[in-house]
């Protein structure tokens, strides 16, 4: 147990953390040249492209020092904030952490978050500035920002450049010399932390966890202890580039279990793997997931709904965090009420269906989940405006709150200032990390964030802001149902849940931006915005003022015909709402109000 | 009943906005004649029925004499039974008119002239680059009358860029006062690929507008209403008892047959047309083979052109027709899509009939596309 080092990378996005793994996985050999393919942790198309990780990772290396062989275990884990908790679970299954800044940009909010998880979980911290040879790169300044963040000395700090592979070396070798080897006795009852899963679509989900106490067989009968099921030790092994198998993996060591389970819904993060025969306690920490975002996904043409279903359904299957319910709009038709960990994740689920699913969907506004409380004293949790009781029926509604924390250079807290404050933000605290870091906390309303939050953020910082949250319970709030009303005719699939002093303003936006997406029609289209019977705003659209080609001669007919048939095909991608067509894209216009 | 159109591709130069197939090199108008009237031959099966309206249009089939016409006609009379009273267009540009060639037209069986005056302005005719002036534009209708050729229609042009709401009084006051029976008039399309597309590109000329081409349409039907004149198709207007039959033909779905090249022929259930090249029609001809490439159509594409053609005219679209040459779930699917129509004004249901209303004959295009059928 003492030849094995766990760890992982925390890093903002863009640091390069992927590009360092890769360049570990590379210098221990793990993997050869041959199969290097730029960021081999990130294996969904999506992660690569958009240079995130999604889900967590593990991966198993062999660095010989001085002549001793050493086991890594890297596990490569989130970054993004919709993430925390996986993130968390993953750091629990490390006794180390490579801290990894950026030389040209320093500690961003999101590296001081995942670091404060880190610490709680008293990892060792390894500072790493990566990109140093990159013009603009600030060494000492980076340094200082560190230094002050961790009351780390100087020579601690290690210099890398995960692109040109500068400092690799000293990164292994302080992995094994500062990284504490593991705790834990192999004969004690076993203790597995799940810190994530896959799912393979022959063998079903395999489980990734780090056995804390005792040593697990092939064949042996465990029981998860969150959900109590009990299943058989099919397969278990390391994780290499692929999966290797063993008879045993012992405490202190990174490792995939196959039990036969077939949805990810089984496996939760953070669950504890314990022998069925001899069990031992369950692992602090645990906790189920729960959505933050909710969204309806409803397919463009009515008639694919159950294809869609099927989609969804194998998903779910690899992706624990999504779940949904059946959801009927008047305006959509079927389709599916969705719960999301944030706005990434809800992006995330949107491209996977489009891309890995061939599906064409319509995400109708995102909302928080709100409590809403009768005058009989009832308490309902609401996901979906359409399921908001009539104002004469509330006592009152409760809207979550987040503890928001924002880092930035000094020159940028006044813009902060305004759009958190425009945003019913509450300032708690303002402090200097260093002379050049900003960090300021508010406390805000979650639904606020939901909408244009990030994007707004970034224009206002020039993207010298990094944003970070975490939910801190339910106030009271004056929330009300703004509708939207094409030609008189409600659109459910745009009504959203806001607070009334917002509404106005809201609804003046949302009128005029539907007025730039929904196209000209052969007739005036109105579009209004209305709290109960009250038009808060107003937009028209002016008709068409011709529509009509000149000739259609003999020889015209083929041709003018193709050219409708087009246009007609173009137009099954838009949504009937009483007499008005509605492209796609106005259902999420609520998100890119100015 | 069945009609048969001449394509003639010369024309003497281009006209900035025209995009039909046509060659200003005149040389092969001798061989062109003669694969014309061979492909008359090569295609005598095409139709049975009785031919009623014959067609020259182009380019310009007035750059042809009246004895090479002559010849023509009695090639078609000799093929396919031509019926006595069938009318027969020739279109002619204002510049190729004068009393000799109008009195051998007259007398080789041509009855209805189509002359391609499209503006009275000559401003307007400059930057169009027509061959002719004003001056020529009305003494030719005046010619043609003066020779017995009295059925007479003429091709105007409006919403261009420089024509002011009054010129366009004006021209349409000009084609009334010359007598004329039947008037085609268009807004100017910009084609892509033509001079005007150019001009525009490079800002040397404005671009159409979209709200004076409406403009200049509303008070067109206006005019012609109050002068008694049929509008009965969205850019045909016709003294009663004049509306062109041939044209008439296409938009009621009748066959017809199309020689020359790049004419399109039409038999019911499939389209064809010919390829739109000169020397290669010429060649293919030479070698007794018609270059045409050949389109069939569906029940549902049969359907669309049905609506599509039907929509644009007086009679509008006929739900019984429908339901009897296709089904009655057709029907019920045109009429179903035609309910916003309804509601807005653009449409009227007159005896089972769907007719555009003058708003909607401004959104003709649109309207019939959302009435579509699917496959």
């Amino acid at each position: 147990m003492d030849k094995i080092r766990n760890f992982c990378i925390i890093a903002h996005i863009d640091h390069g953390k992927s590009t360092l793994a890769d360049r570990l996985l590379e210098h221990t050999k793990t993997i050869g040249e041959r199969d290097m393919m730029n960021q081999v942790l990130d294996d969904m198309d999506l992660e690569r492209e958009k240079g995130i990780t999604i889900k967590s990772h593990a991966i198993q290396m062999q660095y010989t020092h001085n002549g001793t062989t050493y086991t890594l275990n890297l596990i490569d884990t989130p970054g993004h904030v919709d993430f925390s908790y996986e993130v968390s679970r993953a750091l629990a299954a490390c006794e180390g952490a490579l801290l990894l800044v950026d030389a040209s940009q320093g500690i961003q909010a999101q590296t001081i978050s995942n670091l404060y998880l880190a610490i709680d979980n008293d990892l060792e911290i390894i500072p790493v500035i990566n990109k140093i040879d990159m013009e603009g790169a600030m060494i000492p300044e980076v340094k200082d920002q560190i230094i002050d963040l961790i009351g780390c000395k100087e020579n601690e700090i290690l210099l890398a450049s995960g692109k040109s592979g500068i400092g690799i070396e000293e990164i292994l070798e302080a992995v094994v010399a500062r990284i504490p080897a593991p705790k834990g006795s192999v004969d004690a009852p076993l203790q597995a932390l799940i810190f994530d899963s896959v799912f393979n679509s022959f063998r079903g989900i395999i489980a990734y966890y780090r056995i804390f106490n005792g040593t697990l067989k092939k064949g042996d009968k465990v029981t998860f202890i969150a959900t109590g099921a009990e299943y058989e030790a099919d397969e278990i092994g390391v994780l290499k580039l692929g999966l290797e198998q063993r008879t045993e993996v012992k405490a202190g060591d990174v490792g995939y279990i196959i039990t036969g389970i077939k949805t990810a819904k089984d496996v939760k993060v953070g669950d504890t793997i314990t022998l069925t025969s001899q069990p031992g306690e369950m692992i602090h920490g645990f906790e189920e997931v729960k959505p933050m975002v909710f969204a309806g996904i409803f397919p463009v043409v009515t008639e694919d709904f159950e294809e869609l279903r099927d989609c969804m359904d194998k998903l779910q299957l690899n992706d624990a965090s999504l779940t949904y319910e059946l959801e009927t709009s008047q305006a959509l038709g079927f389709g599916f009420r969705c719960g999301f960990l944030g706005l990434l994740h809800m992006e995330i689920i949107q491209e996977r269906l489009e891309r890995e699913f061939n599906q064409t969907v319509i995400t109708t506004v995102p909302n928080v989940s709100f409590y809403a409380y009768t005058s009989r004293g009832e308490k309902l949790v609401v996901n979906n405006p359409a399921e908001m009781p009539e104002p004469t029926k509330l006592d009152r509604i409760e809207e979550p709150f987040i503890k928001a924390q924002i880092i930035t250079l000094p020159d940028y807290i006044g813009n902060i200032m305004t759009l958190c404050l425009g945003k019913r933000g509450i300032l708690i605290n303002q402090s200097y990390l260093t002379t050049t870091r900003v960090e300021l906390i508010f406390e805000m309303p979650l639904t606020e964030i939901v909408f244009d939050f990030y994007d707004k953020l970034k224009s206002q910082t020039r993207g010298y802001a990094s944003f970070d949250y975490s939910p801190i319970g339910y106030r009271e709030a004056d929330i009300v149902k703004m509708d939207i009303l094409l030609n008189s005719e409600k659109v459910d699939a745009l009504s959203a849940l806001i607070h009334r002093s917002r509404a106005q303003d809201f609804g003046r936006k949302l009128c005029e931006k539907l007025k730039e997406l929904l196209p000209r029609q052969q007739f005036q289209i109105a579009i209004q915005a209305a709290i109960g019977a009250k038009v808060i705003a107003r937009e028209n659209i002016s008709a068409m003022r011709k529509d009509v080609t000149a000739k259609c001669y003999g020889g015209d007919i083929s041709r003018k015909r193709k050219l409708l048939e087009k246009q007609k095909e173009g137009k099954k991608r838009m949504r009937q709402i009483g007499s008005v067509e509605v492209p796609q894209e106005a259902f999420l216009a609520v998100l890119k109000l100015d | 009943m069945a009609g048969i159109y001449i394509h003639i591709p010369f024309c003497r130069k281009a006209c900035h906005y025209c995009n039909f197939h046509f060659s200003t090199g005149t040389g092969l108008m001798g061989d062109m004649l003669k694969a014309i009237v061979k492909e008359a031959g090569l295609r005598s099966q095409y139709i049975a029925e009785p031919v009623e309206t014959v067609y020259f249009g182009g380019g310009t089939p007035s750059l042809y004499s009246a004895d090479d016409i002559k010849l023509i006609l009695e090639k078609l009379a000799g093929l396919f039974a031509v019926t006595h009273d069938a009318e027969i267009t020739l279109e002619a540009n204002p510049d190729d008119i004068d009393a000799q060639k109008l009195h051998g037209w007259k007398n080789a069986g041509i009855n209805r002239l189509s002359i391609g005056v499209q503006s009275f302005l000559q401003s307007d005719l400059q930057w169009m680059n027509r061959a002719h002036n004003v001056q020529q534009a009305e003494s030719s209708i005046v010619l043609a009358q003066d020779a017995g050729l009295t059925n007479i229609t003429i091709d105007l042009i409006y919403g261009t860029p420089t024509l002011s709401d009054e010129q366009w009084k004006l021209n349409v006051e000009k084609a009334l006062a010359l007598g004329i029976t039947h008037l085609s008039c268009y807004a100017l399309t910009v084609e892509p690929k033509t001079a005007l597309a150019d001009m525009i590109r490079k800002n040397k000329i404005a671009d159409v507008s979209e709200d004076k081409q409406g403009r200049h349409f509303e008070m067109l039907m206006d005019w012609l209403a109050a002068a008694g004149w049929e509008h009965y198709e969205i850019s045909n207007f016709a003294l009663p008892g004049h509306r062109s039959r041939h044209n008439s033909g296409y938009w009621q779905g009748k066959p017809y047959l199309g020689l020359g090249p790049s004419a399109h022929s039409f038999n019911g259930k499939a389209r064809q047309w010919n390829v739109s090249n000169n020397p290669a029609y010429l060649k293919s001809i030479e070698e007794n083979k018609v270059p045409f490439e050949e389109e069939i159509l569906t029940p549902v594409q049969q359907l669309n052109e049905y609506i599509m053609t039907a929509l644009r005219t007086a009679e509008g679209i006929n739900l019984a027709a429908v339901e009897t040459k296709w089904n009655g779930p057709a029907a019920a699917g045109i009429l179903k899509g035609a309910g916003k129509f309804l509601q807005n004004d653009l449409m009227v249901l007159n005896n089972n009939n769907l007719v555009l209303t003058r708003k909607g004959k401004l959104m003709a295009d649109g309207i019939a596309a959302e009435l579509f059928g699917e496959e």
